[in-house]
This record gives C-alpha cells, structure tokens and sequence, in this order.
C-alpha cells in the first residue's frame, strides 16, 4: 500500500469505527422510545476489534456472530438500513423483522447470524470450514464469541475437532473481562484465554483489542495462515465494553473506576489522536466523516420507520419448506 | 402479611429453604453476586455465603450434572437457567440421568434436585428468552415438572419441589414475575405437588390452564360471566405426574373442557390431557375438547408475540364454539 492509500485506509478503519458507535447511540435512543424492544447489548467500547478484524476478511469469507451484533454487521456491509429495520422488527429488516437485534442475519455477505446463544456460533462456524475444506474452496469462516463462551462445552469441542481437523475457522474472542456480571477470573480457570486454547494445539495469540491496528495485522496474519491450510486460528481479542451488558443492567459488578480507566482508552479517542498527530486528520475532514454518519443513521431510521409490519397471517410461515423457491 | 410479586415469592422461598435446611444450595449463572437476571436470587448471597449460594461460569450442561451429583450425595441443590432457551444442553444431563438415577439403582440413590428457569413469553424477546419447553421435560420418566401462576403459588409450590424426593424443573411464568402483587405469609408451608388447584368453580365448561396462562383464563371466565356462562377454572400446577381425576371431575360436571397452553399445539401437555379425556372422559363430554394453544412456529418478535400467545378472547371465543353443540 503506497501512503496515500495507507492514509486513506487509516481513515477508513477510524470512520467505520465512528459509525459503529453513533449506531449504537442511536439505537440506545430508540430503544429508550421502545421503538426497539426486547433485549439489546451494545457494542460501545468494542469498535476496534470488529473494525480491525472483519476489515481484514474477504468478501467470501463467512462471519458467524454474537448477540452483541449490530457493529459486525454494518462493518461486513449489511446496509445499516436493513439492520436498523430488523431491529425495529420490520419486514423490510435483513432477517424480515423476525430475529431483531440478536438475530441480524444476511446471506449475500455471508453473515451467518447474530446468535442469542452463548457459544451458539461456533459449531457452527466448524461446520460451514468443513464444508469449504471438502469442497475445495480457500474461505474463512471467522467466528466470533465473548469470553463467556470459553466456559461453555461447544467451545472446547469446536476447536478440538477444528485443530484435529485442520480446518479453516479464524475464532475470534472478544475478550472484554465480563460475561454479563461475572468477571473472568470468577469463571475461568485460564484467565490468559489464548493459552487455554493453545492447549488444543493451534495457533493462539492474545491482541490488544483497543488497537483497531494492532488487530488489523493479527487478523490479516491469521486468516492467511488458516486460508493457507495451516488449520484454524485463534486471537484473544482484549477488549472492554463501555455500556451495560444490555439495557437492563445496574452493573453491580464492576467499578465505575475500573470503567473510566478503560474510558481512557477508547479505541475512537486513541486513534484519532493517532492520526491526527501522524497528519492525516484534521478538524474539517472529521466533521465532514461525523456529517456522513449522522447522515446515513438518519437514512436508517427514516427506512425503518416507514417500514412495514410482517402480516398476522405470515406468523406460521417459514417453518417448513413452502416447495422450490421461486 | 406483605403483598408480594411473584419473583419476590420465589426469592422468599429459596431463603426459607436455605434458612430451614442446610443442605440446600443455589447457584447458576449470575445468581450470587448479581442476585440472578431477573433477580430471583437477590440478596441471597450476602445472607447465606458463597459457600451456599453460588456463581458458576456459563456451562448450562454442567450445572445440571453437577445438580445429579450433589443430590446424589444427599444435598438439595436448586439451580437456575437464565432463560427457558438456554435450558436445552441441560436435557441431556435430565433425561439421561437425573430422571433415571432411582430407577437405574432400584431406590438405592436418588435425585433431590431442582432446575428454575423462567418460562414463556409476553416480554417482548423472542426465540430462546420466551419459549415454553415444558412438554419436553413432562415426557421424561422420572422429571416432575411444575409451573406456579401466582405469588403464593409459587412460594408454596417451591417449597414442596424442593422438599420432593426427586428432580423437579420449575418453570416460571417471566411475565408474571412482577405483574401482579399478593399477600404471601412466609409461614415455611408448602404447596402440595401433583394436585390440580380449582380456582374457580362453574357449571358450563372447563377451562383448564398452568403458568400466565391461568390469568388469561381467570379472564376469560369473568368476561363469559357476564354474558351468563359459569366457567370452572383449573390450574394444572404439576404438569407431571398430571393430576387427571381433578380435570375428570369437574369435565363430569360441566361436559365442555377448553385447555389453554402457551407452548406450540402440536405434542403439548394439552395434546395429554386431550386424550386422557379421551379415553376416560368421553361419555361425560357435550362437546369437543379443544386446545387454545401457541402456534407450531418459533416465537416471534415483539410485533407478532400478541398475535401467538393465547389470550382471554381467543379463549372466550373457543367457549362460545363449544356452547353451540349442546
Ligand atoms: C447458553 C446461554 N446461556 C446464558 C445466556 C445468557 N447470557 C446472555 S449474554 C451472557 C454473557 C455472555 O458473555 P460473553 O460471552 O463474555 O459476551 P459479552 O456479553 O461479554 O459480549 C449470558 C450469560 C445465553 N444467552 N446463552
Ligand atoms: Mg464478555
């Protein structure tokens, strides 16, 4: 990349970053309006590690999700519009309004959902590698899940059968120290997360999830040793979530210090100030990106509001195969 | 006596277990420090210790082994699964083991164990946060299933599950956790098990109902009352062992039984009841027994929850059917 495509590119990582978090903001908004309702976790705090990991994928490559999903998918490029109307529960929503805001699914990017079930994701992600491994295809299936995840059985046996298998799953764990209220070290007996998953003999290494950089080249190196045949990979993304677990939360269990200590290092602030001292943002080309984001939400919601509502008589639809597609 | 919602009734139940007898432990994900998601457990763990009343890391799968094994050593262990939907890994640990563990041993050992877990919809979450799973656990040999419509119930009821020499899954109505307020006396009583309550008594047909449902038909009898019909009212309570003779007597006496069940139609505990009228009830009947059930598709989003879920006019409605034939 010559420097003015690297500049260029910089940029691009900090305002795909911008755009996850004044999605979120919007979202805590309308879910206050009870526009949005049900449960929803934001993603604020955690925007390096989406930008920085699934910038680094192809186009071909699948993405299997969390519940704390709404930044993934804007960043695989599923229109904020369709998120926003599948969070409103509008037919128009990329999952037509029946899987909300955990649920946010899309075949032409090969987003294979938003899942509300912790380590949910990841057989499935074993299962989609195995089927590009039988096939012949030199895809990714990148997999991502929190630390709550490790705890679960389905982690173990995924990356067991993944690694004995050698098949092409990047499985990347967004480590941010919580599983709704309980703290890491109360739950694992391998706090270092990456060295558990050594164990299972693959290649594991932890990253600094409030570095969108810093995941960017551990994700490019990992996805090119798994495209390459070298069997799966895994990166112990550290990261932390500013807001509440989802919109119901005292947040009992941790410290507001402990919260502004990690404020301090927000990926947004930290990276602008990168830029910004390395001459290649300035004032004017900020605001010009913050106008086009606000812009484009704005689109989002006026999509989402004059969505359309599913028909009662559709409520047993999509059970069975209704025959052929058209 | 204090007026109480039924999450605040669970709550004083496990205190009063856990006051009354050493042996009983809680614990779950998130139960301890943060008093459980919907705050069932609150306060529990500052009262009773760590020891007794436990954090466990997320492995829904273990907590019921580990629940087989405790009881198997003559403790009381009462665990919680956050949400109906994260209860199926425990499936295999209740099916394959707990409900077996006194018939395998001929008696030698058994399985004082009890899995909570909030049941159903009407919050607004779909999928895994407002299923009703209990006909899986009604057809296992060996499970008592228990579903508590009130406060008071559920105080009683827990008692008595706790108490019971063998694995119950307790299931509670999440809508019902604070919708209404009763006066419940922390008296230590327990509710008995396997017995039918009658709520209400009627002359012209049988409304039979267990968990939120049992309001939608306390609702619908005051709304047919109006119009001069008399509805008993049944509250299953145990949906298994299933006290038949109580829903046989009153059908004797009012030859119409409309059964309410929130679950999908196809293969409930309505689809059980039906047929034991069937096969004992038949020549008692004036008209057709009929199910108002949940539809056999996935619980929708907040926008079509109404639209699934069984309510006092659909209900009404079926009784108005049923008045035709006699
Ligand atoms: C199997 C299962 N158990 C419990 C839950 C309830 N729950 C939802 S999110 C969550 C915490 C998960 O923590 P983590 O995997 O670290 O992800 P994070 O929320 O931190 O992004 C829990 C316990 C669930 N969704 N699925
Ligand atoms: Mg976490």
């Amino acid at each position: 990349m010559n420097d003015v495509a690297h500049d260029e590119h910089r940029r691009q990582l900090l305002r795909e970053m911008l755009r996850i978090r004044r999605f979120e903001e919007k979202s805590a908004e309308l879910y206050t309006q009870e526009k949005i309702r049900g449960f929803m976790h934001l993603y604020v705090g955690e925007e390096a590690v989406a930008v920085g990991t699934l910038q680094a994928l192809d186009a071909d490559d699948a993405v299997v999700s969390t519940y704390r999903e709404h930044g993934h998918a804007l960043v695989r490029g599923i229109p904020a519009r369709a998120v926003m109307a599948e969070m409103y529960g509008r037919q128009e929503g990329c999952s037509r309004g029946r899987g909300g805001s955990m649920h946010i699914f899309d075949a032409a990017t090969r987003f294979c959902g938003g899942n509300a079930i912790v380590g949910g994701g990841l057989p499935l992600a074993v299962g989609l590698a195995l089927a590009d491994k039988l096939q012949g295809r030199a895809r990714v299936s990148a997999c991502l899940f929190g630390d709550g995840a490790v705890a679960e059985g389905e982690f173990h046996e995924s990356l067991n059968l993944a690694a004995l298998w050698k098949l092409p799953v990047l499985f990347l764990c967004e480590n941010n120290f919580y599983a709704m209220g309980t703290a890491l070290a109360r739950a694992q007996s391998q706090p270092d997360l990456h060295l558990k998953a050594a164990s299972y003999a693959l290649g594991a290494e932890v990253v600094d999830g409030m570095d969108v950089l810093a995941v960017e080249a551990a994700t490019r190196r990992a996805a090119q040793a798994v495209r390459g045949g070298g069997g799966p990979y895994f990166l112990e993304l550290r990261t932390y979530r500013f807001s509440a677990h989802s919109m119901f939360d005292a947040q009992l269990y941790r410290d507001k210090a402990e919260v502004e200590d990690w404020r301090r290092r927000d990926p947004i602030v930290l990276f602008e100030r990168q830029l910004r001292a390395a001459g290649v943002l300035d004032d004017a080309t900020l605001a010009r990106m913050e106008a086009e984001i606000a812009a484009e939400i704005a689109a989002a919601v006026a999509f989402a509001e004059a969505g359309s509502w599913e028909p009662v008589e559709d409520l047993t639809r999509f059970v069975y195969s209704e025959g052929p597609a058209p | 006596m204090a007026e109480i919602t039924l999450v605040e009734a669970v709550n004083l139940a496990l205190a009063r277990a856990l006051a009354d007898d050493e042996r009983v432990l809680v614990f779950g994900e998130d139960v301890g420090h943060n008093g459980g998601v919907f705050r069932a457990t609150l306060g529990l763990q500052a009262r009773f210790g760590e020891r007794r009343v436990r954090d466990t890391p997320l492995n829904e799968a273990l907590i019921a082994g580990i629940a087989i094994g405790l009881a198997a050593q003559g403790l009381r262990p009462v665990a919680e699964i956050q949400f109906s939907g994260f209860i199926y890994p425990t499936v295999d640990q209740l099916v394959n083991h707990a409900g077996r563990l006194r018939n395998r041993t001929r008696g030698r050992l058994s399985c004082p164990m009890v899995i909570r877990a909030p049941n159903g919809g009407g919050i607004h979450a779909p999928e895994h946060h407002s299923e009703s799973p209990e006909a899986i656990f009604a057809h296992t040999p060996g499970l008592r299933v228990v579903v508590p419509s009130s406060p008071a119930r559920a105080y009683g009821l827990l008692l008595a599950a706790i108490r019971d020499p063998d694995p119950v899954v307790f299931l509670e109505p999440a809508r019902l956790y604070r919708a209404v307020k009763e006066e419940v006396a922390d008296d230590g009583e327990a509710a008995p098990l396997d017995v039918c309550y009658v709520l209400r008594e009627g002359r012209d047909v049988t409304l039979v109902g267990w968990g939120a449902m049992v309001r939608e038909c306390l609702a619908a009898a005051e709304a047919l009352a109006a119009q001069g019909v008399s509805a008993e009212v049944i509250d299953v309570a145990t949906l298994k062992p299933l006290d038949i003779a109580s829903i046989l007597d009153s059908v004797a006496k009012t030859g119409r039984c409309v059964i309410v069940q929130e679950a999908p139609l196809a293969v409930g505990v309505g689809a059980e009841i039906a047929a034991q009228l069937a096969e004992h009830g038949l020549l008692n009947l004036l008209a057709p027994v009929r199910r108002v059930a949940g539809y056999d598709t996935v619980m929708p989003l907040f926008r079509l929850e109404h639209a699934f879920l069984p309510d006092a006019a659909r209900i009404a409605a079926t009784v108005r059917e049923l008045l035709e034939y006699a």
